[in-house]
């Protein structure tokens, strides 16, 4: 099971509802995964950059985070806690400094996700209780992907939901369970990636991030997972300006498609899609097996 | 083959249909209705609004009342259906028509994978597309596709028909026992032991009467190719190992 969804905008009216829009389609798959949530959101883009941080105690290691952050890397920090994650700012040039700063600083705190525009907000427990505490309803942006969990290959913890980003501004939800995850991991860590968990789909964002980090865009990266990855798995991805799509060759994990002049759409199921402007007219499909989809702002 | 026209025979002349919107019922309040017809009841003519995507609709019926879904359905539309005729004006989720033992259900957009699985009689229409697995495991259901059917469709598929009017994906009929598969465009791979057949006169007549009662215009029986097994696999042999 588990319920994946994403929304990539081409309406730029619809931009203040997209965290609206998403948390009820994430919500409509509840039922397909109670385990865990997680959502991510393309927002706007500024002059600083962003990481999303979590602590299972944010009480104590947000506090005074910020002038400690400052001071460590030498550049304006500030600090907006939501629950147990807080999206840091801070300037572009400083952004590798500071995650390793935090680390050093608050060793406890978890890193989500870093880059221009993308925040990630992911927890255990049911969608509706994981957007309701992290206020995704509130939340502006261009596109964004989510993910209820049923979990399969790992522990249900925190860092073992989805999504999993492994480089700026990209991350990655997945329906479906890897069976080569252990080989692709080691062979990626030898090119000096680094893991949080041991979950196959971290290994399948990884994949992803190092495709494109030699140079290939999303749709060459996407269609390097059908001969580098084995198992099932339908993908949805975000990176900075773009949305993309694969199911393996398979094709079991369920997957429906819906377009129109405001929106592409992804739901497990139409269920997910019901309550999108326009649905009714919507060109809808399910995604061809082995067949790359991407689109790009 | 019953020829009956099961719309027809449900629906008695001038009779208001019964409403259930999902929007304000539940799915179980719906399903449970149906469940409690009595045989002969008068009640056999049934409207569904807001499906919305929603598993099970109309799963069990066993009463030859006709039921119009209006909208798209999630899993297992109609699954076990004996004897009912269901319309669903739109598209149809995974498994649609699961095990159906009697009577027919009509999708009038897409369908989604293992449309007819294990179906064991009954008329199943899809008039868009089906993807995947389409009549997996078929055991005398008849499935009329207007459009085409994606990979591994009628896998170890043992009795009834399978016709589609358009393409077929990879491994058709892929261990197939005694369905019929009765493909007109092209079909992408046959699967281990399905193989082409020629196209007697009965077979003709078979498909025929098919595409007439799936309501297929302009299309000749002679337009089509016949599939089935080889019967290579129906016995152990140690030859065959690598296809089993």
């Amino acid at each position: 099971m588990c319920g994946i969804v994403g929304l990539f905008l081409k309406d730029k009216s619809l931009e203040p509802q997209l965290g609206a829009m998403l948390s009820e389609m994430l919500i409509s798959l509840s039922d397909r995964g109670p385990d865990s949530a997680g959502i991510a959101i393309y927002g706007a883009s500024s002059n600083e950059a962003k990481i999303t941080i979590q602590s299972a105690k944010p009480e104590r290691d947000f506090r005074g985070l910020d002038a400690d952050l400052a001071k460590a890397i030498g550049a304006p920090v500030s600090l907006a806690a939501k629950s147990t994650h807080a999206v840091v700012r801070t300037t572009p040039a400083k952004i590798d400094e500071a995650r390793e700063a935090i680390q050093a600083l608050r060793p406890d705190i978890r890193i989500m996700g870093a880059g221009d525009v993308v925040e990630i907000y992911k927890e255990v427990g049911l969608p509706e209780a994981v957007v309701d505490r992290f206020g995704v309803r509130e939340m502006t942006g261009t596109h964004g992907i989510g993910h209820t969990r049923m979990a399969t290959e790992s522990a249900v913890t925190t860092m073992g939901a989805h999504p999993f980003s492994t480089g700026a501004d990209q991350c990655l939800v997945h329906n479906g369970s890897l069976s080569n995850h252990n080989n692709v991991r080691r062979e990626l860590i030898r090119e000096g990636m680094t893991f949080e968990t041991e979950n196959d789909t971290e290994v399948a964002a990884a994949y992803l991030s190092s495709q494109m980090a030699h140079g290939k865009n999303l749709g060459e990266a996407l269609e390097g997972t059908l001969s580098d990855l084995d198992g099932f798995f339908t993908f949805v991805v975000g990176t900075k300006n773009g949305f993309g799509v694969v199911r393996d060759p398979i094709a079991c994990k369920p997957a429906v498609m819906a377009e129109t002049d405001q929106y592409v759409a992804f739901g497990s199921e139409y269920r997910a899609l019901t309550k999108l402007p326009g649905i009714d007219n919507a060109k809808v499909w399910e995604p061809e097996p082995a067949t790359v989809y991407f689109w790009e702002h | 083959m019953p020829a009956i026209n099961l719309s027809k025979a449900a629906r008695e002349p001038g009779q208001a249909s019964r409403v259930f919107d999902l929007a304000e019922m539940s799915l179980r309040e719906l399903n449970q209705a149906l469940h409690d017809l009595a045989p002969g009841s008068n009640e056999t003519a049934w409207e569904v609004l807001h499906p919305r995507g929603s598993h099970s609709v109309a799963v069990g019926v066993d009463q030859p009342v006709a039921i119009d879904v209006r909208g798209s359905v999630g899993y297992y539309c109609g699954g076990m259906n004996d004897g009912g005729t269901i319309t669903v004006h739109g598209s149809a989720g995974p498994g649609v028509g699961e095990n159906m033992m009697s009577g027919q259900i009509v999708v009038k957009g897409d369908a989604s994978q293992y449309a007819g699985a294990t179906g064991r009689g009954g008329l199943l229409v899809i008039e868009g597309n089906a993807s995947s697995r389409c009549g997996i495991s078929m055991k005398g259901i008849d499935i009329v596709v207007h459009g085409n059917i994606g990979h591994m469709s009628a896998f170890m598929a043992q009795s009834g028909n399978l016709v589609v009017l358009g393409d077929a994906g990879d491994a058709l009929g892929d261990s197939i026992y005694e369905a019929r598969l009765f493909v007109r465009g092209k079909v992408e791979s046959l699967g281990a032991d399905c193989i082409a057949k020629e196209m007697r006169p009965e077979h003709l007549e078979l498909l025929q009467n098919l595409l007439d009662r799936a309501g297929v215009t302009g299309v000749k029986a002679a337009e089509f190719k016949r599939y089935g097994s080889a019967r290579t696999l129906y016995n152990f042999n140690i030859d065959n190992a690598d296809a089993y």
